[in-house]
């Protein structure tokens, strides 16, 4: 029988993000409206005029605000319907693998005050890669196997103890670290075995836990094939994250998204029952297909174990070209030239501003493309361009009549064509090292964004203004990069120097840059996902009933809530 | 006399013999690029143990100690101290990519010479490569030769020096530093395993092999690529050329290194000292 639909029932206290959908003088945006390439749910591309109930989102927003920094010195849990693990857990879970050396890490039963590597350990998988996102959790969990990790959950479900599943933990939204002490933290790092490739289809099958690069390294060397998804953390995120997250990356234009390319996984519900959607066929139509709604999950749904992956065979030939163009107008003829001159072999085209470049540059100490006497408006967007093929002379050819034809026309006025590997390596070493230069330069305000490609680069010049006008307190850097071929934006804002948070800085950013995504009929969050960042803000940009849908098949498939509680939908806990 | 260090080294200089016609003229450099695998690619061996490494459809690029020396000479040219710089190649027809390459960084032009003999020390081996130099230096009359230290195919390391001596040249191995004194003599850092070796070419002409420290090898921009499509390529066959292209040395096999072995993870430090003392017989 069908589990009933109900709602979560957390604080009896009304709060904010509940009412948003009951409040009568809320209007929801009208059900024409549609999302964008990157949007994480849905998949259509138009333009239309702005919505007219910009006004009452701005209302909206405001109260919107996220309770990050939930410490355990709050009395009142987050989360009501859940409870701390106790020792008595510890001993059922250690029970369960076979107290296996590190398969259990916990402070619970450990005197206060001790020095224990334990506590060490726990602080390591308690912070997120941007060190936003403090949690307090006192169990870490390391299961081996299905079997392990579906006894774990069932013994949560049946408890009311929360889950947070990790991977590599490299999340950018703070989906995989605790909110508070009361959820344990489920590691998958363990599950790393690269089970089989089949080459007549190249498919591989892989455990979640395998981090992205060894799979990568794997599969090209071992079989010569690609694995369809490449991104900056890929030393350390792990597969069953990216899916769990539909990650995106630089090649998400030439191989699509996660959901075209994850053929089956293995998933262990909420309730601990293992759901085998293994399919290693590439066509399937057999029934609804039930992998879709736990990639992309966030891990709220189950865990995902096992993975079938359709990989395509890799390149012998492989070009990579930095440019470097005038106006924003020539980045989109360059890109449309692109398309069509280098057509199926363009694999990657990537955009940067200048400002991160130099700031790339600076810190690596590697004058790549700025020189210092460079005038900074003069030629201030970089692109870089790869190609991928079969064929090296072919793909030569296309891609000198490409770089011949935008430097003729003008809106490429110089760059860079890597002649070996070892240089290609480099430029792309630049466009991945924006991430973690830009973290290291001061607190990060971090916003990915999908927005039409005309007015991609408007955004970062309205950010610039609004801040000049609106925050004065200290000085800020914007930068900019992404993948301008999918229209996803990563827009960052620092406080050079400065490593924490400032909340009035916040308030000056975000209504503001959300409003005016949700303007251009773009997308809030293009790839990295709601985690605990942008969850409250899921209302704002999908229908109420949408929004009470995807509530429904949270409560079917986790009656308890146990599974990542407080993220991807939004919290049902009052804000501070 | 010129400037001090003229001065010390006119003081103890030997007999250099006349060449007033170079110093007149600045140097003409010629260098030499080799099309080998690429260094970021893992080559497979061919199974049967004979062939060698299995080249088909693999990405080919310019040998990266032959871009350090290209990257030299072009820095000899932008500091006037040479006047021409000229490339030049030994393969299969795909080698005019190397040498566009080398035009880009910003040789004059170049030379090709042209032979279906696999160049991975397979089929052309060293000495037949530095007497097909020889001829091209023969016809070309540059003052230096520039060449990287080896090839990361070959890995021989013997070219400079061969080629040195069929010439009688003086020669310089594992450049660091080139330094042009303002009476062409050139000064050369040396790399050795016991520390660096200075070494003042009195004359010229000489051969210089370049070493990885000599310097950071410049990326071709695309205004010089476009530039690089109107500079001359000349093609010659190198069985023209009277050289005796056979190999010397026979390769008898090719295989990779045995995989190593996995490690054993030891519980405790008595069972890591039992497998040292009765597995591995290291301690008594």
């Amino acid at each position: 029988a069908l589990p009933q639909i109900r709602c979560t029932s957390s604080s009896s206290s009304s709060s904010s993000s509940s009412s948003l959908l009951k409040d009568s003088t809320f209007v929801p945006p009208s059900n024409n409206w549609p999302a964008c390439r990157k949007d994480q749910s849905s998949s259509r591309t138009s333009l239309s005029s702005p919505s007219s109930s910009s006004s009452i989102h701005t209302n909206h927003f405001s109260t919107a605000t996220n309770n990050n920094d939930t410490s355990s010195s709050s009395s009142s849990s987050p989360f009501p319907h859940l409870r701390p693990p106790n020792i008595k857990d510890v001993h059922i879970f250690q029970k369960i693998m076979n107290y296996r050396p590190g398969s259990v890490i916990t402070t619970l039963g450990k005197q206060e005050g001790i020095e224990d590597e334990d506590e060490d350990i726990l602080k390591r998988y308690n912070v997120d890669w941007t060190h936003r996102y403090q949690g307090n959790s006192s169990l870490l969990l390391r299961p081996q196997t299905t079997n392990e990790l579906s006894q774990i959950l069932s013994h949560c479900h049946k408890n009311y103890i929360g889950i947070v599943p990790q991977g590599g933990n490299t999340s950018l939204v703070g989906g995989s670290t605790p909110i508070s002490n009361t959820e344990i933290i489920l590691s998958l790092e363990k599950f790393n075995t690269i089970h089989s490739f089949d080459t007549d289809n190249g498919i591989v099958t892989v455990d979640a836990g395998v981090i992205l690069s060894t799979l990568q390294s794997t599969i090209s060397e071992r079989y010569g094939y690609l694995i369809p998804i490449d991104i900056g953390s890929k030393g350390s995120c792990q597969i069953g994250g990216n899916v769990s997250t539909n990650a995106g990356g630089q090649y998400y234009y030439r191989f699509g998204s996660l959901h075209a390319n994850v053929l089956g996984v293995e998933v262990v519900t909420a309730k601990g029952d293992v759901l085998d959607l293994m399919s290693c066929n590439r066509k399937d139509n057999t029934g609804y297909d039930l992998k879709h709604l736990f990639i992309g999950a966030e891990g709220t749904l189950g865990i995902i174990t096992k993975i079938a992956l359709s990989c395509p065979k890799l390149p012998t030939s492989r070009q990579a070209a930095l440019l470097q163009c005038p106006t924003f107008n020539d980045v989109r003829t360059t890109l449309s030239t692109a398309k069509e001159k280098l057509g199926e072999i363009l694999s990657a085209f990537e955009f940067m501003d200048y400002e991160v470049v130099s700031l790339v540059q600076q810190q690596q100490q590697q004058t790549v493309l700025i020189e210092e006497e460079d005038d900074e408006s003069d030629n201030p967007f970089f692109l870089l361009v790869e190609t991928q093929g079969s064929n090296s002379e072919h793909d030569r050819e296309k891609m000198e009549q490409f770089l011949e034809c935008c430097m003729e026309d003008g809106f490429v006025v110089n760059g860079i064509l890597a002649q070996d590997g070892k240089q290609m390596e480099e430029m792309w070493n630049i466009r991945e090292s924006c991430n973690p230069i830009v973290k290291a330069d001061g607190y990060n305000y971090k916003y990915d964004i999908s927005i039409p490609i005309p007015e991609f680069y408007d955004m970062v010049e309205e950010m610039k203004d609004h801040l000049s006008t609106n925050y004065t307190t200290r000085s800020t850097r914007t930068v900019s990069w992404g993948h301008v071929i999918d229209g996803n934006l990563h827009l960052n804002i620092t406080t050079p120097g400065i490593f924490t948070e400032d909340k009035t800085l916040t308030e000056v950013i975000e209504p503001y840059i959300f409003e005016s995504v949700i303007r251009r009929n773009g997308s809030i969050s293009a790839e990295h996902g709601l985690g605990q960042c942008k969850n409250n803000y899921l209302p704002m940009v999908k229908d109420a009933t949408v929004v009470m849908l995807m509530k429904s098949v949270k409560d079917m498939l986790d009656p308890h809530g146990i599974m990542n509680p407080g993220k991807f939908l939004p919290s049902s806990s009052s804000s501070s | 006399m010129r400037c001090k260090m003229c001065r010390w080294f006119v003081y103890t200089q030997v007999y250099m013999p006349p060449k007033i016609a170079i110093q007149e003229r600045k140097m003409r450099v010629l260098v030499g690029v080799k099309r080998v695998v690429d260094y970021a690619v893992k080559v497979r061996v061919n199974p049967d143990g004979k062939s060698g490494v299995d080249l088909s459809n693999i990405k080919m690029s310019m040998n990266p100690f032959c871009e350090i020396a290209v990257e030299e000479a072009v820095r000899l040219k932008e500091s006037k101290a040479a006047s021409e710089v000229v490339a030049v190649s030994i393969g299969p027809k795909q080698c005019t990519e190397t040498l566009r390459t080398a035009l880009a960084m910003g040789c004059d032009r170049a030379v090709h010479v042209h032979t279906g003999l696999r160049t991975d020390y397979m089929e052309l081996q060293p000495l037949s490569v530095a007497q097909i130099l020889e001829k091209v230096v023969e016809k070309e009359e540059p003052d230096l030769v520039v060449l990287g230290k080896q090839s990361i195919d070959g890995d021989c390391g013997q070219t400079g020096p061969m080629l040195a001596g069929l010439l009688n040249w003086a020669q310089v191995t594992f450049a660091a530093k080139v330094d042009v004194n303002d009476d062409k003599s050139l000064l050369v850092e040396r790399e050795t395993d016991a520390g660096t070796e200075t070494i003042q070419i009195n004359s010229l002409p000489a051969v210089i092999t370049c070493d990885l420290r000599l310097n950071e090898p410049r990326y071709a921009t695309l205004p010089n690529i476009m530039k690089a499509k109107k500079k001359k390529v000349d093609t010659m066959e190198a069985e023209d050329l009277g050289v005796d292209l056979m190999p010397r040395n026979e390769v008898l096999e090719v295989y990779e290194p045995p995989k190593r072995k996995e490690g054993v993870m030891v519980a405790n430090v008595d069972e890591l000292l039992d497998k040292l003392r009765n597995e591995a017989s290291v301690i008594s």
